[in-house]
């Protein structure tokens, strides 16, 4: 026997029941998020996408190059849009002229160079895509300076692993913008520093006087702004120990080739 | 037991242990990828087609606000959308100018490393569970046996029958119930060899570094932006294959169809009665 207040339409009861379910699941999924161990569980996509990468291509296999008729009409400027030291001005006042990139760390013989002295250097031009994290892609044409012969210039020590970028872009009082690759993509033909976009001086907003070009890596890694490369045995001495601004700022991964 | 005996009410062993695990594999594994990859599509809620394509470039579909009214744009058509894409509340009552609304997306508050995190991590588990029961079922005879659609099957007599069976809501029963009808194995067949596969390499198209490995999967899918768009309209596509495959497991008689991807045990249907009583008697004394 039952009572007309005791029953619950089964249509009533399986729509709550639904609800209830997506709501649990939300917030059972949020909760994981912020798991530390589940975390460290989701980080083995990480791994996992670096190690079947790096397998399966050819260590100086090409990112595609397009012709100038596929450019992007606007190449759109992301992140940073200038520099924000008052050294970092300065060199804008004086179009970079007594700007110097110093080449250190892990090195037989630290350099310093002048925009003038890397622009006399044998370069490499490529018209690339770049890929923002968040999705969306642009084509453009660069010019610069292949970061192996720097490397070769400084002679790197066989201690070193990694290479880091240190930009003149301020993300906060003290933090820096740094973005750091291993010696696979460092001594790749692609990778360069570029000083020249689109057949033009390289605009400020896209990282003037030079910038990073790691073309099978996403656009967070094409670190902006670069006034020191520093040649190290392990990125965690840096900063906050992740590699890269956003890594530290935002978790971001390390490896961005997917 | 010959076939010809089977009848209505008979039980018998319907689906393998092979595809019982890889189902609810699926289950979970897909919504994980959809609901993370909507917050990931919320970090650009723009598609393109072609090779390249940011905010200036013409795109397909925006979804987006503009003042107070959140907004679907397909290809030039605006539909406001407000409450529910482009603009919405979430849970404390703020208003948050995304896409997709904090009830659909992993993690529900904006979050790109970690819904990417999720998307890759379980993007794994579905690749490798497809390739595990596209090798399983090859070797055990499913395709062979369970899915292959004859040559009989493929006559348009047979399928519009089939089509006009399904539109009047009435399914095989007994005997005829054993095997599967040619609408679901053509949508059974799109879903694993047609549209998994598609959205498992338009993934990888987007990775730049899978552009460098296998440059040939741009000229298949005509460019990063296309295999965006393409990975998108998968996706889209699999929610409408979910929502028809929910609405036959209903329609057919819920408790035994999923007993049956739990247990394996498939009781042979009769006529198939209306899947909710009359909510008439309701409040009656019984």
């Amino acid at each position: 026997m039952t009572h007309r207040g005791l029953v619950l339409p089964r249509r009533k009861f399986l729509t709550g029941a639904a609800l209830g379910g997506s709501g649990l699941l939300l917030s059972g999924c949020d909760a994981l998020t912020e798991n530390a161990g589940f975390r460290q569980f989701l980080r083995n996509g990480e791994a996992l996408n670096k190690g079947a990468q790096r397998l399966i291509m050819d260590r100086s296999a090409l990112a595609p190059e397009f012709s100038a008729a596929d450019m992007s009409p606007t190449f759109k400027a992301n992140g940073s849009v200038t520099g924000d030291t008052p050294e970092y001005n300065a060199h804008v006042a004086d179009k970079f002229a007594r700007w110097q990139l110093r080449i250190d760390g892990m090195v037989r013989k630290p350099l310093s160079l002048s925009l003038a002295q890397l622009m006399a250097m044998p370069s490499r031009e490529q018209i690339t895509r770049h890929d923002c994290v968040e999705g969306w892609s642009a084509i453009g044409k660069w010019r610069g300076t292949p970061l192996r012969l720097l490397l070769n210039q400084a002679g790197m020590s066989t201690k070193t692993r990694y290479i880091v970028f240190h930009c003149a872009d301020m993300w906060a009082p003290d933090v820096p913008y740094y973005e750091s690759i291993d010696l696979i993509d460092a001594f790749h033909p692609q990778t360069i520093l570029a000083w020249s976009m689109n057949d033009g001086v390289l605009p400020i907003r896209h990282g003037a006087p030079l910038r990073l070009r790691v073309e099978r890596q996403l656009g967070y890694k094409h670190a902006k702004y670069v006034m020191r490369i520093e040649a190290t045995d392990d990125f965690k001495k840096f900063y906050g120990g992740n590699g890269g601004y956003w890594e530290d700022a935002h978790d971001y991964d390390w490896y961005a080739g997917i | 037991m010959e076939q010809a005996e089977l009848k209505p009410g008979d039980v018998i062993e319907r689906h393998r242990l092979s595809t019982r695990l890889w189902h609810w594999t699926n289950a979970l594994t897909l919504l994980v990828m959809l609901m993370s990859g909507l917050m990931i599509f919320n970090a650009h809620p723009r598609l393109y087609w072609g090779q390249y394509g940011a905010n200036t470039d013409d795109a397909w579909l925006v979804i987006d606000d503009a003042g107070e009214v959140g907004f679907v744009e397909f290809v030039g058509v605006r539909m406001e959308t407000t409450g529910v894409l482009g603009i919405w509340k979430d849970p404390e009552g703020e208003v948050k100018r995304r896409a997709f609304p904090h009830w659909m997306t992993i993690p529900s508050g904006y979050d790109l490393q970690a819904a990417r995190r999720w998307h890759f991590t379980f993007a794994w588990i579905l690749a490798v569970a497809l390739m595990l029961y596209m090798l399983r079922s090859l070797w055990n005879g499913h395709v062979r046996h369970d899915l292959h659609i004859g040559k009989r099957e493929w006559s348009p007599r047979h399928i519009w029958h089939d089509v006009t069976e399904h539109a009047r809501l009435r399914f095989p029963t007994g005997a005829a119930a054993k095997d599967y009808n040619i609408l679901q194995k053509i949508s059974y067949i799109g879903v694993i060899f047609i549209l998994l596969p598609l959205i498992i390499f338009t993934g990888l198209t987007m990775s730049p570094a899978m552009n460098a490995a296998w440059p040939i999967l741009l000229d298949i899918f005509g460019g990063r932006q296309s295999a965006r768009s393409l990975h998108f309209i998968a996706a889209f596509l699999l929610v409408a294959f979910f929502l028809v495959h929910m609405a036959m497991v209903v329609l057919a008689g819920p408790i035994n169809e999923v007993r049956s991807m739990i247990t394996g045990k498939y009781r042979l249907p009769g006529k198939i009665s209306p899947p909710f009583e009359p909510e008439l008697q309701q409040g009656e004394p019984v």
